[in-house]
């Protein structure tokens, strides 16, 4: 390293000596290759896909761009992970000692008794016989619970501490509840219209144009209810403004299942057929279709990243599916149909089919390719079996717990490992006061996202629009004929229509206007109009001939 | 079995009896969904606020002059004086703190052609009444009789002086240097170009490198000079005469024209045969220009009422500021702090404007700056967008200025429509004429 630096950097002939820092097949020293495995960790975790290939793109500044970005990627991933060790939590686990063990077999008493005094207070059962099935849900932060029985009931709690926050008797059918942005206001759906009330149980406002509805989903990012009645219209309905901002039919009946995907806020609608359909507000046709079970698909779930969907069917069968591709993973064996099924933040899936619950886990994984996907042949854990029908499954976000609501009240079950241990405090925090609600909804407002921003791929905002640009390009006839060719092509479409008193020729000869332009195209078609008379005529003396004979035919008057 | 579950305890997110809350934070990309489109919401916001924000105007200083400001000349040594310099020849200056007048004088018998501050902080001035004055308005009282007189031939157009030396130069129909030490009414030097006899409008002398004079006349020429060889360099001719120069305080080497043709050329003085950039907005002549002290900007003052700042590199301009009651603008300058910029028109008032219309002086917390610096940012960020772009150059003009400029446009379509038609069926193998270059009529060394 010494000698070269001693060296002359310009050789006698005054060539500058290209400089190296080693051989050109060095080995990476042991801090570089360190520093590149933490790269990939990094990037194989908190990354964004694989960078762009710099070396396709020809014009300089904008591979200087691109090349400053892909660097800013690569450096916020191994921030990103670097900051690991500022996280407080680490996630929970249930782990078999011996072989014998199964985590499956684990009963909630037994879980219970190992967890911690508080922990264990998160896992309770409310008995709430006689008002039906009771459907779910829980805020955003996790920290409040919504349940609303079929004939009527609704209630809110802050379940940590078990404050009830009001408690609402309709007397009529209630299909669907929903907590909207925060705890201060839910949507329910009841007999005929959808009503929001505030956290006191006032009804604030009736949504009259949304009649039947069966299910609906609130998209938080966009401040969008939207939900779908039993007349299959999928509706969008702004709550900070109030307006409608879409609305489309499904066309194909009473849709069974709703659900969104968190990562790109596209609606999946499951329908009677087997199909599930993709709808965005934009677009009045679904903007895929896919035909997922042999019956009516009875539930939906996406992971958080939005890459995989859990479906289940009435034909007893739960599919995983890749929702980037549309392409099947595994599919698995119910007993009975699956009623509901759920994921949670860590990619366990909770599915509810009978009177029983199971959960399942690496039922996918993002790190592996759809072939490598592994077939689970156990779920993780089970519950139930005691003669309550489960209506609906809920995680409860940033806590082990499993919300399930069932036709004999609702059930807090504990699943170790389902979790988000590290929430982030700016975008949902459960442990917020009230001057941290307010300021969080005020910012959430102001960054609302406009609908017109959803679509299958959610980062499109400000990239090139270099799709429209190709359709533009394929809607242009490329096969479009040009001079000589196209002139041809111009004759022959005359010379192939009719041959009587009307035929394009003569039509084209007798139009007015140009009886004194004599071009190419004019001369082509006198032309042509003379040789199809030539061969009528000589058509007509043939059949005349024909006529005679072949001894009389010489006689024959020509012309005649 | 090994069971563990997720614990929190409440009390370690807010102590008891704390109103300080503790947020953790987790960078993981998959609890931060729709990165992009929320990141160009909150662009969008930002360019709105930006312009929500803006307010250039700051104030009038005093009670202005009683005839139109015609020159402005602020003191490289301090941060809070300038003088100005009105037609009826009355000098004042003034303290920028106060917004307030602290010296004058009746200078002259007509208008106050030019001024500048000497480097011990003293005020020289030219008139059309054939004199330049020298005042020491820091230690004198106002109304005080000048320290110095220099009696000139004709009237003089304008002045100058050298960074270091005591030499200042002042013009008329040439360009004559007088030495500050020696109050004799001969010039120590007289520069002129040899062939040329129309009156020199404007000079300036290069403040980096201090020999380099440039001046322009009524004959619609650039001149340069250089002081230690006493003789001109250069010349070029425009299409129309310039108004004012500046030179670049950073690049020694670059000039701006404001010129009669509404257009501010920026010329590199190694070759002035084509223009580095042409600054088109201004719908009327420009009357005055200057570099901003970190040369990366300019303003420009015009005939047709209204200000204009330019960034160096940029052929529009960025902002445009403008008042109902603010007449031609003659003359405009920033301050040393480039945070605010002087401008004297017409109507008599000086009005000090902020350089950036939405920024804000005065002490921030951190909190405001990183927010303010994460707006510029993301402003930048997503430039090219057509919301952001459209609402971020969006500007309220007058009605004059606009269907001026409206006229404008339509006028140079048609030359430019007709001078295509002649290339298209005229001779063959005529090349167009770069902007850049077209109002350059003839070069002289």
């Amino acid at each position: 390293m010494a000698e070269l630096q001693t060296t002359d950097l310009v050789k006698a002939n005054g060539q500058v000596r290209a400089q190296r820092k080693g051989p050109p097949t060095a080995q990476l020293s042991a801090e570089d290759a360190a520093a590149k495995k933490r790269q990939e960790e990094a990037s194989r975790k908190y990354g964004r896909g694989k960078g762009i290939e710099l070396k396709n793109v020809k014009d300089r500044k904008a591979r200087g761009t691109l090349k400053a970005l892909e660097e800013r990627y690569k450096e916020s991933a191994l921030k990103a992970k670097e900051a690991e060790i500022l996280l407080e939590h680490d996630s929970g686990f249930l782990e078999p000692e011996g072989e014998l063990e199964r985590t499956y077999k684990v009963r909630q008493d037994v879980i219970r008794q190992d967890v911690g005094v508080e922990t264990a207070k998160k896992g309770f059962e409310l008995k709430l016989e006689g008002m039906g099935p009771y459907t779910c849900d829980y805020t955003r932060s996790g920290r409040d619970l919504l349940l609303a029985g079929r004939k009527g009931h609704v209630a809110t709690m802050d379940w940590r501490s078990g404050k009830l926050g009001c408690e609402l008797q309709f007397g009529e059918t209630v299909r669907d509840a929903k907590w909207l942005h925060n705890n201060q206001y839910f949507a329910v759906a009841q007999k005929r219209n959808v009503y929001i009330y505030d956290h006191h149980g006032v009804e604030i406002h009736n949504l009259d144009q949304h009649v039947e509805t069966t299910h609906m989903e609130f998209l938080p990012y966009h401040f969008l209810l939207a939900t779908v009645g039993s007349a299959g219209w999928l509706k969008w309905q702004d709550t900070s403004t109030g307006k409608l901002v879409a609305q489309t039919s499904t066309k194909q009946g009473t849709p069974t299942s709703l659900a969104q995907n968190p990562q790109n806020a596209i609606l999946h609608v499951g329908h009677q057929n087997g199909t599930v359909s993709l709808w965005s507000p934009n677009s009045t046709t679904p903007l895929v279709k896919m035909l997922c079970h042999r019956g009516p698909v009875r539930s939906l779930a996406m992971d958080r990243e939005g890459r995989y969907m859990v479906s289940t069917g009435q034909d007893m069968k739960m599919s995983v599916w890749d929702i980037r591709a549309f392409k099947p993973v595994h599919e698995y064996f119910l007993r009975q149909p699956g009623a509901s099924v759920a994921i949670s933040d860590r990619n366990l899936t909770a599915v509810g089919w009978g009177t029983q619950t199971s959960v399942w886990k690496d039922l996918f994984s993002k790190n592996r390719q759809d072939v490598d996907q592994v077939k689970v042949q156990s779920p993780y854990m089970a519950w139930g079996g005691e003669g309550q029908h489960i209506e609906r499954v809920r995680w409860c976000p940033f806590e082990d717990i499993l919300g399930v609501g069932h036709d004999k009240g609702y059930s807090s079950l504990l699943v170790p490992g389902a979790g988000e241990p590290n929430f982030d405090a700016l975008e949902a925090n459960p442990y917020e006061n009230a001057k941290g609600r307010q300021e969080a909804e005020v910012k959430a407002l102001l960054n609302k996202l406009q609908p017109e921003m959803i679509s299958l791929d959610p980062d499109f905002v400000g990239k090139l629009d270099t799709v429209s640009n190709q359709q533009r390009q394929a809607e242009k006839d490329l096969d479009r004929k040009t001079g000589a060719e196209a002139e041809r092509e111009r004759v022959e479409k005359l010379r192939n229509r009719g041959r009587g008193k009307n035929s394009s020729l003569r039509k084209f000869l007798r139009k007015k206007g140009n009886k004194n332009v004599v071009d190419e195209h004019k001369m082509r078609v006198i032309e042509m109009r003379e040789e199809q008379r030539k061969r009528a005529k000589e058509a007509k003396e043939g059949r005349k001939g024909e006529d005679l004979g072949p001894a009389l035919a010489r006689f024959g008057r020509k012309g005649g | 079995m090994k069971i563990k579950a997720l614990t929190r305890s409440t009390s370690s997110y807010q102590a008891p009896g704390s109103d300080v809350a503790h947020h953790p934070r987790n960078l993981d990309p998959a609890i931060h969904p729709f990165e992009r489109a929320r990141e160009y919401t909150r662009a969008l916001n930002a360019t709105k606020l930006d312009r929500m924000f803006a307010a250039p105007f700051v104030a009038q200083l005093g009670r202005g002059h009683v005839d139109g400001v015609y020159t402005l000349a602020k003191d490289p040594n301090a941060l809070d004086r300038f003088a100005s310099g009105s037609g009826d020849g009355v000098l004042k200056v003034w303290d920028l703190p106060s917004q307030d007048e602290v010296w004058q004088t009746q200078a002259h018998d007509n208008l106050v052609k030019g001024m500048c501050w000497t480097q011990d902080q003293k005020l020289l001035s030219c008139g059309s009444d054939k004199t330049t004055k020298l005042y020491d308005p820091y230690n004198s009282t106002p109304g005080s009789a000048p320290t110095a007189t220099w009696l000139g031939q004709n009237s003089f157009t304008g002045i100058t002086r050298h960074r270091t030396d005591t030499t200042f130069a002042v013009s008329s129909s040439v360009i004559s240097l007088y030495d500050l030490s020696r109050p004799s009414s001969t010039p120590t030097q007289t520069l002129a170009w040899p062939t040329s006899i129309d009156t020199i409008t404007c000079l300036s002398l290069n403040q980096t490198e201090t020999s380099i004079l440039a001046s322009c006349a009524t004959d619609r020429s650039l001149v340069l000079y250089d002081l230690r060889t006493a003789s001109p360099l250069h010349r070029s001719v425009l299409t129309l005469a310039s108004n004012a120069i500046s030179w670049n305080p950073m690049e020694a080497f670059n000039l701006a024209l404001a010129n009669e043709d509404h257009n501010i050329y920026l010329f590199d003085m190694r070759n002035l045969s084509r223009a580095l950039n042409v600054l088109k907005d201004h719908v009327s002549a420009v009357m005055d220009v200057e570099f901003s002290p970190t040369g990366e900007e300019l303003v420009s003052a015009s005939y047709d009422r209204s200000i204009r700042l330019w960034k160096r590199n940029e052929g529009h301009s960025r902002d445009v500021y403008h008042t109902k009651r603010m007449q031609r603008v003659f003359s405009s300058c920033w301050t040393p702090d480039n945070k605010y910029i002087l401008s004297g028109s017409d109507d008599g008032n000086i009005r000090l404007w902020r350089s950036n219309a939405s920024a804000r002086s005065g002490v921030k917390s951190a909190r405001q700056r990183q927010k303010l610096e994460y707006d510029v940012a993301l402003r930048e960020r997503y430039k090219h967008m057509p919301e952001v772009k459209r609402i971020a150059r969006h500007r309220h003009v007058p009605k004059q200025v606009k269907k001026a400029g409206e006229i404008k446009r339509e006028e140079l379509g048609g030359i430019k429509r007709r001078e295509e038609n002649e290339r298209k069926h005229g001779k063959k193998g005529v090349k167009r004429r770069s902007d850049r270059e077209k109002m350059v009529l003839a070069t002289e060394q």
